[in-house]
């Protein structure tokens, strides 16, 4: 355990307006598709139109003659170089994923997979292009249904593979010595609860559309991307293509949300790659937004069988997790794993003793799957926030009283869980003690009662949801024994310059998170030095030269961390040179405010002193090395435990089916705060998000496996005028797992708002015998469960 | 081609263009004025919001010859002599981005809004910035923003 860092912090908590954003309000940004190299060409894809075939032909004769046109490629044409796209994570040792190349060479398996691209002057010729190749397809049966898809005798999403099921994977309490057997539990339960919930298919929908350039001009190859991994991406493209990883810099500028969505090495990525490449001239690729969400990365898409076992005193004595996943046609970077992560997670803040996680991997001739925000928690914490309501409705319990009575006590950390995670800190009495407060908990509860008993056409409906996460991907070691192909560890380098000005550079590299504001906070107390000395680098191999990327709610916890300590290692460099100028001992200065003072006198010199007296190096200790530069790469000891309680109001008009956030609480335990406005933002966002999937969000696919949500008129991401203002507020109990006592926070309020949101309308509509809707919870589904409970479910 | 002639953040151009040509692409690819992103394609995200002639519009739904003899306002001739525009500094008092993506139309559209009702309920504010599309701060620093920029008097331009 690591002991929380106790020299006064002057910067770190402070509300800190944002570094970054005068570039951002100025419209002065470097996004990937601003970008122009001298002699770039565009790329347009030929996008198949069915969701599975054989391609019999593909005539390019037409496209290639066309105005501007100066390359089209097939699949056929990158055969040999393209490879197949990394699947880093294999959950189990006989995974079965089909080759996956970034361009279809002689079949597709989902509709807007890549089978051919033009590559011209201009991007208007490259598109007018598309239009003139001809593929010949040969349809083939297709595969969607995630049910229908997982059992024996089903249509095959990939007929090589005999099989659509990718891999089983299971975690079990008694097997693991976590926990007791969970049919024992469910045997003796005297109350057992079964639910078979959806997680339905979402997209991403950051608002910047993926886009790549490439510039073969140099000895290296330069990539920009708007990706969330520079670092992961350039070591996936070196494998996947032969490219030796010296040969190539990524650089993710500018990028606009990810959301996980741009976690990925993508087929655009590696197909402009190797253009460039052959044309050994800079080609951009930028994609339309229906290209986004029918090809960018889809997220969660679960089917999950639960069955909650207790006491009739409320006690939970097991829970049982049966998942289906929709893997889509292929194995993205991380696709497989995404379920695991929320392995961890259904035991959420309880006690309970016993827990069995079963998931099933499976194929379907759809878009793939892979991070989305939150990545398997939110699913996890989903099912067990609504399992728990059903429990309380089963024993007519008060939901918050059935969650109090096996939730973790705040004295009963730190805490192994069911699920094997040891909880460093927490407190959910407290967090939980000041929602209810600020809800006005009692009054709603009190008016809820008034409106059912006089039959309110609206209903008011009360959702709990509290939940905790596992923040900061990864302790490396963990990482190894889940199989996943790489560390969690992150880099910093602090170099303070001659001047006394200060570079931090970071191997996290943000989209919208803020980090050149809270790394200059952290650093700048750290040093001493103003905040506004300090300039935070980062997204570009080449100045970054080791990191591990942004996702997982990292950033700060290691990434954060790594600064930390890089600076911390250049205040210990500056005390030997001081030391030297005072002539006195390392030992007997003192650091404060950026200033070394000799114990008990006046004597004194400040760290920029230093740096240009270093830099100069005419009079360094002997042997001293003249540089205040120093690097940092922290590995994290565990994973840490943010937690809250959310609660939502909802008003249901019950002639209607509309639903209407009446109030949104929630207070959030993210450890110590870098930055309150950060933090208060990323939970706004995240907020939003959950209810985008409670409410208004799912893909869609027709039974041809076409995407019928394939443009935001029909994908329906929150407006302003779909979201209430939430009321937030914050307990912080630190992390004891690094010295700042920080948890993160980036996928907090996703986690938690979906179950808030649904539990809410399950509330409101219970006493109709309704018991679930399914999400997102839009009017009609809302009035068609009203309808067939009023029918006796005849309707 | 047809020739066009923009006045575009108080600079003249004539130029030649497809009539095929949209006015966010000509914004972008011809004056290299990049402040101005493309976000949908479908009008429904707003990311590509400038002012024509005054008002609010989405620049991937106007050809660029429909800008000819007009002037455009874009989120890069919106500040004047270094000095934010008040709802720019607004923007950034109440951290009212997160990636930075949707905010020049978001800036854009809610400069219009204050022209057009300079003290807008937090509903009106809502209502007002329906046509574009956040999804990093769901909203409610922005409509923070916009309370503080039209509460500063500053919000009208």
């Amino acid at each position: 355990m690591t002991a929380v860092e106790e020299r006064p912090a002057v910067e770190v908590g402070k509300a800190r307006k944002r570094k970054e954003d005068r570039r951002l309000i100025t419209g002065r940004t470097r996004w990937t598709d601003n970008l122009t190299v001298p002699g770039m060409q565009h790329i347009a894809m030929v996008r198949s139109p069915c969701a599975h075939a054989r391609i019999t032909s593909i005539d390019v004769e037409e496209a290639s003659r066309a105005t501007g046109v100066v390359l089209v490629l097939t699949g056929q044409d990158l055969a040999d170089e393209q490879g197949s796209l990394p699947n880093a994570w294999p959950i189990t040792d006989d995974q079965k994923a089909p080759p996956h190349p970034a361009m279809a060479v002689d079949r597709v398996a989902f509709a807007g997979e890549i089978v051919a691209a033009i590559i011209a002057r201009s991007a208007a010729e490259a598109r007018d292009a598309v239009e003139l190749v001809d593929v010949e397809y040969d349809e083939l049966p297709v595969v969607l249904d995630l049910e229908a898809a997982s059992q024996e005798g089903a249509t095959l999403a990939h007929p090589d593979l005999g099989t659509n099921v990718s891999a089983t994977w299971v975690f079990d309490s008694a097997e693991a010595g976590s926990g007791s057997d969970v049919d024992d539990a469910i045997r003796d339960a005297e109350v057992t609860i079964e639910r078979t919930y959806r997680q339905q298919r979402l997209m991403p929908a950051y608002i910047e559309p993926r886009s790549v350039v490439v510039d073969p001009t140099h000895e290296q190859i330069t990539m920009w991307s708007t990706t969330q991994i520079p670092h992961i991406l350039k070591l996936m493209l070196a494998l996947t293509t032969d490219t030796p990883e010296s040969k190539l810099r990524v650089i993710a500028p500018d990028v606009g949300g990810g959301f996980g969505g741009k976690l990925q090495v993508t087929p655009e990525e590696v197909i402009t790659l190797l253009a460039a490449k052959r044309l050994a001239r800079p080609c951009k690729y930028t994609e339309t937004r229906s290209e986004n969400l029918m090809a960018g990365h889809h997220g969660r898409d679960q089917i999950q069988r639960l069955t909650l076992a207790a006491n009739r005193d409320g006690t939970v004595t097991g829970f049982k997790v049966d998942l289906l996943a929709d893997m889509g046609a292929y194995l993205g970077l991380v696709t497989s794993g995404i379920p695991i992560l929320g392995a961890f997670m259904f035991n959420a803040i309880y006690k309970f003793p016993s827990y069995r996680f079963t998931c099933t991997n499976v194929f379907t001739n759809k878009t793939w799957t892979d991070a989305y925000r939150g990545a398997g928690r939110p699913e996890a914490t989903y099912a067990v926030e609504r399992m728990m309501d059903e429990l309380a409705a089963e024993l007519d319990m008060e939901p918050m009283e059935l969650r109090k009575k096996n939730w973790i006590k705040h004295d009963e950390f730190p805490f192994t869980t069911v699920a094997g995670l040891e909880y460093d800190s927490g407190n959910y009495e407290a967090a939980t003690a000041k929602a209810m407060e600020m809800f006005g908990y009692d009054d709603l509860r009190r008016e809820q009662a008034e409106r059912r008993d006089r039959d309110d056409p609206v209903q008011l409906g009360i959702g709990i949801s509290t939940y905790t996460e596992m923040c900061g991907l990864a302790p490396s070691r963990v990482l190894g024994s889940l199989a996943y192909g790489a560390g969690g560890w992150e880099h910093a380098s602090v170099r303070m310059l001659a001047s006394g000005k200060v570079e931090v550079v970071t191997g996290s590299s943000a989209h919208g998170q803020g980090h050149e504001t809270a790394w200059s906070q952290i650093v700048a107390d750290r040093l001493g030095v103003p905040f506004e000395d300090i300039e935070v680098l980062h997204g570009d191999t080449h100045i970054a030269h080791k990191g591990m990327d942004t996702y997982g709610s990292r950033s700060l916890t290691i990434g954060g961390i790594a600064a930390f300590r890089a600076a911390d290692k250049v205040v210990e460099k500056a005390r030997t040179v001081a030391a030297h100028m005072l002539e006195a001992n390392r030992d007997d200065l003192e650091f404060e405010a950026g200033k070394f003072t000799v114990k008990g006198t006046d004597k004194s010199v400040a760290i920029g002193d230093v740096a240009l007296h270093t830099f100069a190096a005419h009079d360094l200790p002997d042997e001293y090395e003249p540089s205040l530069d120093a690097e940092a790469t922290v590995d994290p000891e565990n994973f840490s435990f943010p937690h809250g309680t959310h609660l939502c109001a909802v008003e249901v008009d019950t002639e209607t089916g509309a639903t209407t956030i009446r109030s949104y609480v929630c207070v959030d335990d993210v450890g110590a705060v870098v930055n309150p406005l950060i933090v208060e933002g990323q939970v706004h966002g995240g907020v939003a998000q959950g209810i985008g999937q409670a409410l208004y969000e799912e893909a869609i696919h027709d039974e041809s496996g076409t995407l019928v949500t394939g443009s935001l008129v029909d994908y329906l991401v929150p407006s302003a005028a779909d979201l209430p203002s939430f009321g937030t507020d914050r307990t912080e109990t630190p992390a004891l797992s690094n010295p700042l006592g920080v948890k993160g926070v980036g996928e907090a309020g996703t986690i938690a708002s979906t179950p808030a949101v649904v539990n809410a309308i399950v509330d409101a509509l219970r006493p109709m015998g309704i018991n679930d809707v399914p999400m997102p919870c839009s009017p009609y589904r809302v009035w068609k469960a009203i309808q067939t409970a009023s029918d006796g479910g005849q309707s | 081609m047809t020739q066009i002639h923009v006045n575009v953040d108080g600079v003249a151009y004539s130029d030649d263009v497809e009539p095929r040509m949209l006015l966010v692409q000509y914004l972008r690819e011809r004056l290299g004025k990049t402040g101005t992103v493309v976000g949908c394609d479908t009008s429904n995200c707003g990311s590509c919001t400038v002012h024509l002639d005054g008002r609010s519009v989405k620049s991937c739904s106007l050809l660029a010859v429909q800008a000819d003899g007009r002037e455009v306002t874009t989120i890069e001739g919106l500040s004047s002599n270094g000095e934010l525009h008040p709802v720019q500094q607004a923007f950034h008092d109440t951290h009212a981005l997160q990636c930075g993506f949707c905010t020049p139309g978001m800036i854009m559209q809610s400069v219009d809004l204050l022209a057009e009702n300079p003290n807008p309920t937090e509903s009106e504010i809502r209502v007002g910035l329906e046509g574009n599309l956040c999804r990093c701060t769901g909203y409610q620093n922005i409509v923070r923003a916009v309370q503080q920029a039209a509460s500063s008097g500053g919000g009208g331009s």
